[in-house]
Protein backbone atom coordinates (compact mmCIF):
# COMPACT_ATOMS: atom_id res chain seq x y z
CA UNK A 1 0.00 0.00 0.00
CA UNK A 2 1.40 3.38 -0.98
CA UNK A 3 2.10 6.20 1.39
CA UNK A 4 1.28 9.82 0.60
CA UNK A 5 2.58 12.82 2.46
CA UNK A 6 0.44 15.96 2.32
CA UNK A 7 1.93 19.35 3.08
CA UNK A 8 -0.26 22.44 3.42
CA UNK A 9 0.13 24.73 0.39
CA UNK A 10 0.98 28.38 1.17
CA UNK A 11 -2.14 30.58 0.85
CA UNK A 12 -0.72 32.89 -1.84
CA UNK A 13 0.51 30.01 -3.99
CA UNK A 14 -2.85 28.26 -3.59
CA UNK A 15 -4.74 31.40 -4.56
CA UNK A 16 -2.68 31.70 -7.75
CA UNK A 17 -3.04 28.01 -8.52
CA UNK A 18 -6.82 28.41 -8.16
CA UNK A 19 -6.72 31.49 -10.38
CA UNK A 20 -4.97 29.78 -13.29
CA UNK A 21 -7.21 26.75 -12.87
CA UNK A 22 -10.42 28.82 -12.96
CA UNK A 23 -9.37 31.27 -15.66
CA UNK A 24 -7.86 29.38 -18.59
CA UNK A 25 -7.23 32.67 -20.41
CA UNK A 26 -4.61 33.71 -17.84
CA UNK A 27 -1.13 32.58 -18.86
CA UNK A 28 1.02 34.10 -16.10
CA UNK A 29 0.27 36.02 -12.90
CA UNK A 30 2.40 37.75 -10.27
CA UNK A 31 1.35 39.15 -6.89
CA UNK A 32 3.63 41.88 -5.57
CA UNK A 33 3.65 44.96 -3.31
CA UNK A 34 4.13 48.64 -4.14
CA UNK A 35 7.91 48.31 -3.82
CA UNK A 36 7.96 45.52 -6.40
CA UNK A 37 8.62 42.71 -3.93
CA UNK A 38 7.13 39.51 -5.32
CA UNK A 39 4.73 37.75 -2.94
CA UNK A 40 3.77 34.87 -5.23
CA UNK A 41 3.76 34.01 -8.90
CA UNK A 42 2.98 31.31 -11.43
CA UNK A 43 6.42 31.71 -13.03
CA UNK A 44 10.00 31.33 -11.76
CA UNK A 45 11.47 33.92 -9.37
CA UNK A 46 13.66 35.72 -11.92
CA UNK A 47 10.83 36.12 -14.40
CA UNK A 48 8.43 37.12 -11.62
CA UNK A 49 10.78 39.93 -10.54
CA UNK A 50 10.99 41.22 -14.11
CA UNK A 51 7.20 41.05 -14.51
CA UNK A 52 6.62 42.89 -11.22
CA UNK A 53 9.01 45.73 -12.09
CA UNK A 54 7.57 46.03 -15.63
CA UNK A 55 4.04 46.12 -14.20
CA UNK A 56 5.01 48.81 -11.67
CA UNK A 57 6.56 50.88 -14.47
CA UNK A 58 3.43 50.42 -16.59
CA UNK A 59 1.28 51.53 -13.65
CA UNK A 60 3.52 54.55 -12.99
CA UNK A 61 3.30 55.73 -16.61
CA UNK A 62 -0.47 55.11 -16.64
CA UNK A 63 -0.90 57.06 -13.37
CA UNK A 64 1.08 59.94 -14.93
CA UNK A 65 -1.40 59.98 -17.77
CA UNK A 66 -4.28 59.94 -15.29
CA UNK A 67 -2.84 62.99 -13.54
CA UNK A 68 -2.54 64.81 -16.86
CA UNK A 69 -6.13 64.01 -17.82
CA UNK A 70 -7.46 65.47 -14.55
CA UNK A 71 -8.05 62.32 -12.49
CA UNK A 72 -5.43 63.25 -9.88
CA UNK A 73 -7.90 62.97 -7.01
CA UNK A 74 -8.50 59.31 -7.72
CA UNK A 75 -5.87 56.61 -7.76
CA UNK A 76 -5.59 54.24 -10.68
CA UNK A 77 -7.36 51.06 -9.56
CA UNK A 78 -6.78 48.78 -12.52
CA UNK A 79 -5.77 48.76 -16.15
CA UNK A 80 -5.83 46.49 -19.13
CA UNK A 81 -3.78 46.69 -22.30
CA UNK A 82 -5.07 44.78 -25.31
CA UNK A 83 -2.34 43.82 -27.78
CA UNK A 84 -2.60 41.72 -30.94
CA UNK A 85 -0.86 38.72 -29.36
CA UNK A 86 -2.25 38.95 -25.84
CA UNK A 87 -3.39 41.24 -23.04
CA UNK A 88 -1.85 42.62 -19.87
CA UNK A 89 -3.87 43.28 -16.72
CA UNK A 90 -2.83 45.04 -13.51
CA UNK A 91 -5.16 45.32 -10.49
CA UNK A 92 -4.39 47.13 -7.25
CA UNK A 93 -5.96 46.38 -3.86
CA UNK A 94 -4.49 48.72 -1.24
CA UNK A 95 -0.78 47.83 -0.95
CA UNK A 96 -0.99 44.62 -2.93
CA UNK A 97 -1.05 44.33 -6.71
CA UNK A 98 -1.53 41.57 -9.22
CA UNK A 99 -0.34 41.57 -12.82
CA UNK A 100 -1.40 38.97 -15.35
CA UNK A 101 -0.89 38.20 -19.01
CA UNK A 102 -3.57 36.48 -21.08
CA UNK A 103 -4.23 35.00 -24.49
CA UNK A 104 -5.48 37.40 -27.24
CA UNK A 105 -9.00 38.84 -26.90
CA UNK A 106 -9.81 37.60 -23.39
CA UNK A 107 -13.14 38.19 -21.62
CA UNK A 108 -12.01 41.41 -19.91
CA UNK A 109 -14.71 41.53 -17.21
CA UNK A 110 -14.15 37.92 -16.25
CA UNK A 111 -10.37 38.32 -15.99
CA UNK A 112 -10.75 41.44 -13.83
CA UNK A 113 -13.23 39.60 -11.61
CA UNK A 114 -10.89 36.63 -11.17
CA UNK A 115 -7.87 38.84 -10.43
CA UNK A 116 -9.83 40.91 -7.88
CA UNK A 117 -11.17 37.76 -6.21
CA UNK A 118 -7.64 36.40 -5.98
CA UNK A 119 -6.33 39.62 -4.38
CA UNK A 120 -9.30 39.80 -2.04
CA UNK A 121 -8.75 36.18 -1.02
CA UNK A 122 -5.11 36.91 -0.28
CA UNK A 123 -6.06 40.00 1.72
CA UNK A 124 -8.56 38.05 3.81
CA UNK A 125 -6.09 35.23 4.37
CA UNK A 126 -3.44 37.78 5.41
CA UNK A 127 -5.74 39.51 7.87
CA UNK A 128 -6.90 36.16 9.30
CA UNK A 129 -3.27 35.10 9.79
CA UNK A 130 -2.31 38.38 11.46
CA UNK A 131 -5.38 38.22 13.73
CA UNK A 132 -4.50 34.66 14.68
CA UNK A 133 -0.90 35.72 15.40
CA UNK A 134 -2.07 38.61 17.59
CA UNK A 135 -4.43 36.28 19.44
CA UNK A 136 -1.57 33.83 20.02
CA UNK A 137 0.68 36.62 21.29
CA UNK A 138 -1.83 37.63 24.00
CA UNK A 139 -1.01 36.17 27.44
CA UNK B 1 -41.51 40.51 -61.11
CA UNK B 2 -41.07 44.06 -59.84
CA UNK B 3 -41.58 43.10 -56.21
CA UNK B 4 -39.07 40.28 -56.62
CA UNK B 5 -36.32 42.61 -57.87
CA UNK B 6 -37.18 45.03 -55.04
CA UNK B 7 -36.83 42.23 -52.51
CA UNK B 8 -33.48 41.16 -54.02
CA UNK B 9 -32.21 44.74 -53.89
CA UNK B 10 -33.42 45.15 -50.32
CA UNK B 11 -31.74 41.92 -49.20
CA UNK B 12 -28.50 42.91 -50.90
CA UNK B 13 -28.54 46.35 -49.24
CA UNK B 14 -29.37 44.89 -45.81
CA UNK B 15 -26.69 42.22 -46.17
CA UNK B 16 -23.96 44.66 -47.14
CA UNK B 17 -24.97 47.03 -44.30
CA UNK B 18 -24.78 44.19 -41.77
CA UNK B 19 -21.46 43.09 -43.25
CA UNK B 20 -20.04 46.60 -42.93
CA UNK B 21 -21.15 46.84 -39.28
CA UNK B 22 -19.60 43.45 -38.44
CA UNK B 23 -16.36 44.29 -40.27
CA UNK B 24 -16.04 47.65 -38.49
CA UNK B 25 -16.74 46.08 -35.09
CA UNK B 26 -14.15 43.42 -35.69
CA UNK B 27 -11.59 45.94 -36.91
CA UNK B 28 -12.20 48.14 -33.83
CA UNK B 29 -11.76 45.13 -31.55
CA UNK B 30 -8.48 44.22 -33.24
CA UNK B 31 -6.96 47.64 -32.55
CA UNK B 32 -4.46 47.77 -29.73
CA UNK B 33 -5.74 49.83 -26.81
CA UNK B 34 -5.21 50.74 -23.18
CA UNK B 35 -8.02 51.11 -20.65
CA UNK B 36 -7.37 52.86 -17.34
CA UNK B 37 -9.90 52.46 -14.51
CA UNK B 38 -9.84 54.89 -11.58
CA UNK B 39 -11.06 54.51 -8.01
CA UNK B 40 -14.10 56.73 -8.60
CA UNK B 41 -15.35 54.41 -11.36
CA UNK B 42 -14.18 56.59 -14.24
CA UNK B 43 -12.41 55.02 -17.20
CA UNK B 44 -10.06 56.39 -19.84
CA UNK B 45 -9.59 54.48 -23.08
CA UNK B 46 -6.57 55.15 -25.30
CA UNK B 47 -6.20 53.59 -28.74
CA UNK B 48 -2.99 53.08 -30.68
CA UNK B 49 -1.78 56.15 -32.53
CA UNK B 50 -1.79 58.61 -29.65
CA UNK B 51 1.54 59.36 -27.92
CA UNK B 52 0.29 58.29 -24.46
CA UNK B 53 -1.18 55.02 -25.75
CA UNK B 54 1.96 54.13 -27.72
CA UNK B 55 4.13 54.66 -24.63
CA UNK B 56 1.92 52.39 -22.53
CA UNK B 57 1.61 49.83 -25.33
CA UNK B 58 5.42 49.67 -25.51
CA UNK B 59 5.67 48.89 -21.79
CA UNK B 60 2.91 46.27 -22.06
CA UNK B 61 4.65 44.61 -25.03
CA UNK B 62 7.83 44.33 -22.97
CA UNK B 63 5.86 42.78 -20.10
CA UNK B 64 4.12 40.28 -22.37
CA UNK B 65 7.42 39.33 -24.00
CA UNK B 66 9.07 38.90 -20.58
CA UNK B 67 6.25 36.60 -19.49
CA UNK B 68 6.61 34.41 -22.57
CA UNK B 69 10.40 34.06 -22.80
Amino acid sequence: MGCVSVRPMPTTAKALADLTEISTQIEAAVVFDREGTVVASTVDDEKAGRLASSALELLRVAAEHGTQSGSEAEELAQLDVALHDGSVFVVRDEDRLIAATTTPEPTVGLVFYDLKSCLKGLGEAGSTTSTAKKRDEKP
Amino acid sequence: MRSRSFLTGFLLAAGSAAGTVLYRRRAARRRERVELYFGDGSMVSLTEGSAEADRLLGHARELLAAART
